[in-house]
């Protein structure tokens, strides 16, 4: 988030090469990356992308068959589960039904040293942080499912680790309730200034969440970078489809001069662009990408700085605040989506009307 | 239940299932040696008659050590046995887990007579303890069964939990995971005991000079005058048998209450 506080990080956690193999299959495919201390970290990637392997990696519940897993600069190669700085917070919880809330939080202050009134005093100061103060007695099963998580999380917080994993904490939970946990989780992690490292397949949860954001597909990290970057500027057209929605428009490279490349985009025209906007090449067709909101539907009588092209209306998908619109490109084939904010006084277009589009070519991403 | 004759069908069955369990305790308060109605006065002389029977004290110890180390044996065996069929995937697991599980479809006499060939071949002295081994070949599969739905609902994440939290696998095994698997471990116990006190061919094959409850009480029969005391003898182990479920149910739903599960029925 743009408006913490700018602090030197150090690293926390460094892959170095990480492979890991189940049987045939090869889950991770070399890992590197760090992650910084004290940011909210999200390892983000459709279901099967070894997102949940590789947190599993840093907890020492899945080993690794190449490379190195460093926590605070120590190599964890050696080093078990239950002797690392990391506590997890699970998919299900994992609260032990047999026990009290109390009991459950306390669990991992068995070993510690302090007297017993010094622990029951620590499970208090948990509780109360996650919001559950005097929920000590009661019975862990009878607990709904925001407040099983909130006891998961005072849990794995109580021992202050150096990192704390989540594992797709909030999938569990109803739309409501897992916007309000997303914001509580943000305010939490400001609060005690651990290393969060998040594992979701919802990019939007990424998006709002985190500090930097590692996209991974099939085992590798396809790139990793904060939330706006990866949003304007997605490194390929996997990740630019995954996250968020974006226009594919194909396109020409017409010349490629000093720090430029000039296109030619099917329906838009020709535009030059910055490197900036030109990630490196995957071996595709060129393509150009550009979000539904960068693109401005034109009103009669209204006039805009940025270039325009005339269109029409296909398909008209209503939302309440936005509505998006479906539209053909100067008398191409060629479609995109927009989204219109809905204020007053802005009417809904029809289906078939005929439309002039502004656009701008900074807005471009060129994928190739 | 619409139709009477589905309802006079069921009634019929529950009679012919339950009366003669009923017909245990008239006789063995009736003062007669022969075991027909009309009943005689009421008399309490074939329970003393039993109590004094000095065999029948020792066919019960013999039971007694051979039916608690057969639940203990086998259901420490089902630990294994499930925790490993549940938890972890190994080369040939379905193939062993067969195995494990045959002498559950296999005829006792089978077992019994094979056990016996190889047992004077290599020349053991059958015994109670011989016994036991047989008691345990046939209820270790019954103790995994039971065992393996125990272990199956645990969920993998508690033990991660546990670990996670600075246990080793010794203390989580004993923290999250007995505690947890606890019903199950009373119900395999309860029903390994129950099957090795009733069993009858294993023990009266393979316990040599050793007499078990199961063979002695089949003996008596033979002397018309020993009857009523066997009735007697009959009414205590249903009375014991009716505690031992009942107190096992008492825990199974105490379990279920604690863990916040959904009862989804048991033994009562």
């Amino acid at each position: 988030m743009s408006d913490k506080p700018t602090m030197p990080r150090q690293t926390m956690i460094e892959f170095r090469d990480v492979h890991k193999y189940y049987g045939d299959y090869h889950a991770l495919r070399g890992i590197n990356g760090t992650i910084r201390a004290g940011e909210f970290f999200s390892l983000l990637g459709p279901s099967g992308c070894g997102k949940t392997t590789l947190l599993r990696t840093i907890a020492g519940f899945e080993g690794i068959d190449k490379g190195a897993v460093l926590i605070d600069a120590k190599d964890m190669a050696k080093v078990p589960a239950n002797n690392r700085p990391t506590n997890m917070v699970f998919q299900s919880y994992a609260i032990f039904p047999h026990m009290s809330v109390g009991e459950n939080v306390g669990f991992g202050l068995r070993r510690d040293p302090r007297s017993k009134a010094d622990k029951a005093k620590a499970v208090e100061e948990a509780l109360e942080m996650v919001g559950l103060k005097g929920y000590g007695a009661r019975a862990a099963h009878a607990l709904s499912g925001g407040q099983r998580q909130r006891v998961a999380l005072a849990r794995a917080l109580i021992l202050k680790p150096k990192v704390l994993l989540l594992d797709e904490p909030l999938s569990a939970l109803d739309k409501k309730m897992r916007e309000h946990m997303q914001v509580e989780l943000i305010k939490l992690q400001r609060q005690v200034g651990i290393t969060f490292v998040l594992v979701t397949h919802d990019q939007e949860e990424a998006l709002v969440m985190s500090d930097r954001i590692a996209v991974m597909f099939e085992g590798e990290i396809a790139q990793l970078a904060d939330p706006e970057t990866l949003y304007r500027r997605p490194n390929s057209k996997k990740v630019a489809d995954f996250i968020g929605t974006m226009n594919f428009i194909p396109a020409v490279v017409i010349s490629e001069t000093g720090g430029q490349i000039e296109v030619d985009a099917k329906g838009l025209g020709r535009a030059i662009l910055e490197m900036d906007q030109c990630p490196a090449g995957q071996g595709d067709a060129p393509m150009v990408g550009l979000r539904p909101e960068t693109l401005t539907l034109m009103y009669p009588g209204q006039t805009t700085t940025e270039r325009t092209v005339d269109g029409v209306i296909d398909e008209v998908i209503y939302f309440g605040d936005m509505t998006y619109y479906d539209v053909y490109l100067g008398g191409t084939d060629v479609e995109v989506r927009l989204s219109m904010r809905n204020t007053p006084g802005r009417p809904i277009l029809d289906v078939g009307t005929k439309v002039d589009v502004a656009w701008s070519p900074s807005a471009l991403v060129l994928f190739r | 239940m619409k139709s009477p004759g589905l309802r006079a069908y069921a009634i019929g069955y529950l009679i012919f299932l339950y009366a003669p369990i009923v017909l245990l305790p008239i006789f063995a308060f009736n003062d007669s040696r022969i075991i027909a109605f009309p009943l005689s006065s009421f008399t309490t002389n074939w329970f003393a008659d039993m109590w004094a029977d000095r065999q029948l004290w020792q066919a019960l110890r013999n039971s007694m050590i051979i039916s608690s180390s057969t639940a203990v044996i086998a259901t420490v065996l089902g630990v294994f046995g499930a925790r490993a069929s549940t938890r972890y995937s190994f080369p040939g697991k379905g193939g062993l887990v067969g195995l494990i599980m045959l002498p559950l479809v296999l005829p006792e006499m089978i077992v019994a007579m094979s056990l016996l060939v190889v047992l004077l071949a290599i020349s053991v002295p059958l015994s109670i303890f011989t016994v036991i081994l047989g008691h345990v070949l046939i209820t270790t599969p019954f103790a995994v069964a039971i065992l393996s739905s125990a272990f199956q609902s645990l969920d993998k994440s508690l033990e991660e939990a546990a670990y996670d939290l600075g246990e080793g696998p010794v203390s989580t095994f004993r923290l999250i995971i007995l505690p947890l698997v606890a019903p199950g471990i009373i119900s395999s116990l309860l029903i390994c005991f129950t099957i090795s006190l009733d069993e009858f061919i294993i023990a009266y094959f393979l316990a040599g000079a050793d007499t078990v409850l199961s063979s002695y009480i089949y003996g008596q029969f033979r002397f018309p005058a020993k009857v009523p005391a066997m009735m007697a003898l009959g009414t205590i182990l249903v009375l014991v048998s009716v505690t031992l479920l009942s107190i096992a149910e008492f825990f199974r739903r105490r379990g279920i209450a604690k863990t916040g599960g959904k009862d989804t029925g048991g033994f009562l």
